[in-house]
């Protein structure tokens, strides 16, 4: 008989707050400097040097904890964690260890039996650590070198209670929390450049049982895939440990991305104590009724609310919503869109069709196109009223996408308005009916299918300008006087 | 009167009336350093000619030379807490408290000899050399701002600075005959002040009477950008109005302090002090105060447990002394092992211990917890009382080589270790001599920013006692 296994995950992400400044200096958070070209004496630590607190990421991280219903530590202060690593230049990284800024927060994400919330134990600040580089592998490099710019860059550290039950509800966890952040604007969540960073604890337990199986704790997983795979691979091997008889240690596992394995960093005999206590050098952060309310107040409509929302007032399939609010910048562009076009189904078509499909080509973001709301509404206005085919409208779409132009001046200068006019159409028509007897003929022999045809030469004649329904028509008229 | 004699204010009295230049008052006091250091052992580092002096034309202590503690960031001096492992680091950027010397115009004279990272009573820690005391040379001048009481004692310098962790500038102003003055905690900002103990540490002056430390707050105290921890409140002019009658003041004694074990000639100024506060009419009660063991106590798991954190930056990655060239692990211990002495270790390992898994709760934490009704029970008292008066130091100066238990060393600082704990304000001024010819210290201690008061009060007591206090060689 096997034994079906309970899986438990719980993910702490670590998401670099997108500040000017860092943490407790005025220096910039710019990515892709020089090498320590982004320090100063005071995160570099250097003796005698005191730490300020940046109110903003204050701000930013108050708007992650009130955009996961976390509670709010009104009095909360920044603690000291003491270790000892080259990349750390005080030997102690400036953290929250009792009093995070908030706590007992949620999540929801979708999984196929529906929304789930998955609890956030605590939301807390803290400073980043530089990073070294060796010169070859980290086991024969006979020296390191440190890069201090990203030392004292403002984090939050968001942990999740062990709430997920799959690899893929901790992606889909993930991708949430990452749409949330990237609504508030607080951070840009690129985990390549390491502002998005994830560790998780897996465990496994027998169906039934109560106590929680021994939690391994899996590390460097630098893509959201990569973190289902470690998980999967994680709970594949501590599922055949257990089959086996063997017993699971507590120990940190590191994802090898070439191998798709997890590799065995160190065991819990070297686990470290950190020593934390109240950072004296700073003063404990008050939060006010009030920055409470208008951080409240000022919260952009959420993801899941925007969703929800859009299938209401628009009438939109779900899958359209989800589509269209997976990203706020795409959803605000409809939103625009709407205020100037009373379809919104049509506009939803477009945006999820040509746009995402340029926009994929170009590698680029929705606010990074020339498309707005209202030259986007203008263009299928023109569709409506008859100006153009709709597949002219791609064209003149591209081209707006591509420069911003209104799309009633790319009409106007390439010519592009349909041909209307029936008297032309039959001419062309006529001409056409001349070169293809034959189909001519299978027509009124009873056979439909080649009319198709007929219609794409009357486009090809008239380079795709001529109103296509009206050429059916007239392409039947003609054929059937003959 | 020769320059090196004069107090600050005499300095720029004269200099005001034009009877000396700047370049008169820095050149008089080079030729003394150049003297007496050779005995006195005060500097780290210093100016060994006027050439070498920025002298600015503005400011009340333009041309005045002031000696800084080497645990203060300077750029015109190495800064290295007069530690080997620091040895000649001189850091990037400057410190506030040295920035705004230098807006008065003063002219930096050099880093003052401490106990290495400011733990210690007798500059006998310190990593270079022990400084001595000018009133006897087989003495010491106290620590850790020892470098700074004697260089001062000596008239090398008229002021200097010093910091205060529990005691660190009025024990040594005390051994050596001086004012010391440790403002209250977050009036003078920290930013560029090495860190011993981080809630605990002040910068303060140390000078040859009171009115001199008046004058130098009135340059030091404010509110720092760089320093989340110094106060946003108003300083008043300290030495405006410093002229009060002692009647005015009521003093504390705390009960059973003068019972314990003291020098005789301690006992003997500090109760003739009393004396002469309530025969000029200043009012003196006894007052309870916790027992003065138990801030000692607390103090001696506190400031390790901050040290041991704030000490940990110096691991030979980034700047100072390197050792060891295999892999981190020995380039760390090496580095520490052979940098810091042993009273640096051994309270770094206190604070570690106190700190650890399954102590911090017994140790740590209930200290803290000690520190917060030691607190209450001060501000109680500052309710009844305007100053606390006590001994400063329960001995006049140590002598030379001495072999001192580490634990016995740590009670001389008895006295001074509550208002470092309460972050009151405290000074020391000197009662006398003992027998040997040595200072003795008393100490005033107020409530939080009473600097005003506290001023006013030492100014008139300094008047009352009227003690001859020389500069000394």
């Amino acid at each position: 008989m096997t034994t079906n296994y309970e899986i438990i995950i719980g993910l702490e992400v670590h998401l670099q707050l997108n500040t000017e400044s860092k943490l407790f200096c005025g220096c910039s958070t710019k990515f892709g400097e020089e090498p320590n070209a982004n320090t100063c004496p005071v995160c570099l630590g250097m003796p005698g040097t005191l730490p300020v607190i940046n109110e903003r990421a204050v701000e930013y991280a108050l708007m992650a904890c009130r955009a996961t219903d976390c509670k709010i530590n009104q009095y909360n202060k920044f603690d000291r964690k003491n270790y000892y690593y080259p990349d750390l230049p005080k030997g102690y990284q400036i953290s929250q260890f009792d009093l995070p800024i908030g706590f007992d927060g949620a999540v929801t994400i979708e999984t196929e039996d529906g929304y789930k919330d998955i609890g956030l134990t605590r939301i807390h600040l803290e400073e980043d650590a530089g990073k070294l580089i060796h010169a070859g592998s980290v086991a024969d490099s006979d020296h390191s070198l440190v890069d201090f710019n990203r030392g004292g860059v403002p984090l939050i550290e968001i942990v999740s209670e062990p709430d997920l039950r799959t690899p893929a509800e901790a992606k889909a966890y993930l991708d949430a929390l990452k749409q949330i952040m990237l609504y508030l604007g607080i951070s840009d969540c690129n985990m390549e450049e390491g502002s998005l960073r994830c560790d998780a604890n897996v465990s496994i337990r027998p169906e039934g049982q109560e106590e929680f199986g021994v939690k391994v704790e899996v590390k460097n997983m630098n893509s959201f895939k990569a973190v289902e795979n470690a998980l999967s691979y994680e709970v594949e091997r501590q599922k055949k440990m257990l089959e086996n008889g063997d017993v699971i240690s507590q120990e940190t596992r590191s994802w090898d991305d070439t191998s798709n394995k997890t590799v065995l960093m160190r065991g819990k005999e070297e686990a470290d104590d950190y020593r934390y206590f109240p950072e004296p050098d700073l003063m404990p952060l008050e939060i006010s009724d009030q920055w409470i309310k208008e951080t409240d107040d000022n919260l952009p409509e959420l993801p899941l609310a925007k969703k929800e929302r859009f299938i209401e007032d628009y009438e939109l399939p779900e899958y359209d919503a989800e589509v269209l609010t997976d990203d706020f910048k795409l959803a605000n562009l409809f939103e625009e869109t709407v205020g100037n076009y009373s379809n919104p189904k049509e506009v939803s078509n477009w945006l999820m069709g040509e746009f995402l499909k340029l926009l994929n080509e170009e590698g680029i973001s929705p606010d990074e196109s020339n498309i707005t709301g209202n030259n986007l509404a203008s263009l299928l206005k023109l569709i409506d009223d008859g100006t153009i085919s709709s597949k002219i409208a791609k064209d003149v779409f591209e081209e707006m996408f591509n420069t911003g132009k209104e799309p009633e001046a790319i009409v106007e200068e390439k010519g592009l308005t349909q041909i209307s006019d029936e008297d032309k159409l039959v001419e062309i028509i006529n001409n056409i009916l001349d070169e293809n007897q034959d189909v001519v003929e299978e027509i009124q022999s009873g056979n439909e299918r080649p009319v198709g045809f007929l219609v794409g030469q009357v486009m090809k004649e008239t380079r795709g300008k001529a109103n296509p329904q009206l050429a059916n028509k007239l392409i039947r008229e003609e054929v059937a006087k003959r | 009167m020769e320059i090196y004699e004069m107090n600050l204010r005499q300095l720029i009295e004269a200099r005001e009336k034009g009877e000396l230049t700047s370049e008169e008052i820095i050149d008089g006091f080079i030729d003394r350093m150049n003297n007496v250091e050779a005995d006195v052992k005060g500097f780290v580092s210093r100016l060994e000619n006027s050439s070498g002096a920025e002298i600015k034309e503005i400011g009340d202590l333009r041309g005045i030379p002031i000696a800084v503690k080497d645990n203060m960031a300077t750029l015109d001096f190495p800064t290295s807490c007069s530690s080997k492992l620091l040895e000649g680091y001189t850091t990037p950027y400057e410190g506030t408290a040295v920035k705004k010397l230098k807006e008065a115009g003063a002219v930096i004279a050099g880093k003052t000899n401490m106990d290495e990272f400011a733990m210690g009573s007798s500059t006998e820690n310190s990593g270079f050399m022990t400084s001595r005391n000018p009133w006897n040379l087989d003495h010491l001048p106290g620590g850790s701002s020892g470098g700074s009481a004697a260089v001062v004692a000596a008239g090398e310098v008229p002021a200097a600075l010093g910091s205060d962790t529990g005691g660190s500038i009025r024990q040594p102003a005390a051994f050596s005959g001086l004012v010391g003055l440790k403002p209250t905690y977050g009036s003078v900002s920290r930013y560029g002040l090495v860190a011993f103990a981080s809630s605990l540490d002040q910068i303060g002056p140390l000078t040859r009477n009171v009115k001199d430390a008046a004058l130098m707050l009135n340059i030091l105290a404010g509110k720092d950008q760089m320093d989340s921890t110094s106060a946003d409140v108003e300083h008043p002019d300290y030495l405006a109005e410093i002229e009060q009658d002692i009647s005015g003041f009521r003093f504390g004694v705390p009960k059973g302090y003068l019972e314990l074990e003291l020098h005789p000639d301690v006992k003997a100024r500090v109760e003739e002090a009393i004396e002469r506060i309530k025969e000029n009419g200043g009012e003196v009660v006894e007052v309870e105060l916790p027992p003065a063991d138990q801030a000692l106590a607390i103090y001696y798991i506190i400031a390790p447990a901050e040290a041991s954190s704030n000490l940990a930056r110096f691991d030979g990655v980034r700047y100072g002394q390197r050792l060891g060239d295999g892999d981190i692990e020995e380039m760390y211990q090496k580095t520490r092992n052979e940098g810091f002495g042993s009273e640096v270790k051994r309270r770094i390992m206190l604070g570690t211990y106190a700190l650890s898994a399954g102590y911090q709760d017994e140790l740590y934490k209930k200290a803290l917890k000690v520190r917060t009704l030691i607190r209450d029970q001060y501000k109680a008292v500052f309710e009844e009382v305007d100053f606390i008066i006590t001994p400063t130091c329960p001995t006049p100066a140590f002598k030379m080589g001495e072999e001192r238990d580490p634990l016995e060393t740590y009670l001389t600082d008895i006295f001074t270790v509550p208002a470092n704990i309460t972050g009151s304000p405290a000074i020391s001024l000197p009662a006398g001599f003992s027998e040997d010819g040595l200072p003795v210290g008393v100490q005033l201690i107020g409530s939080a920013f009473s600097e005003k008061r506290l001023l006013q009060a030492a100014n008139s007591l300094e008047n009352i006692l009227d003690i001859d206090n020389p500069v000394q060689l």
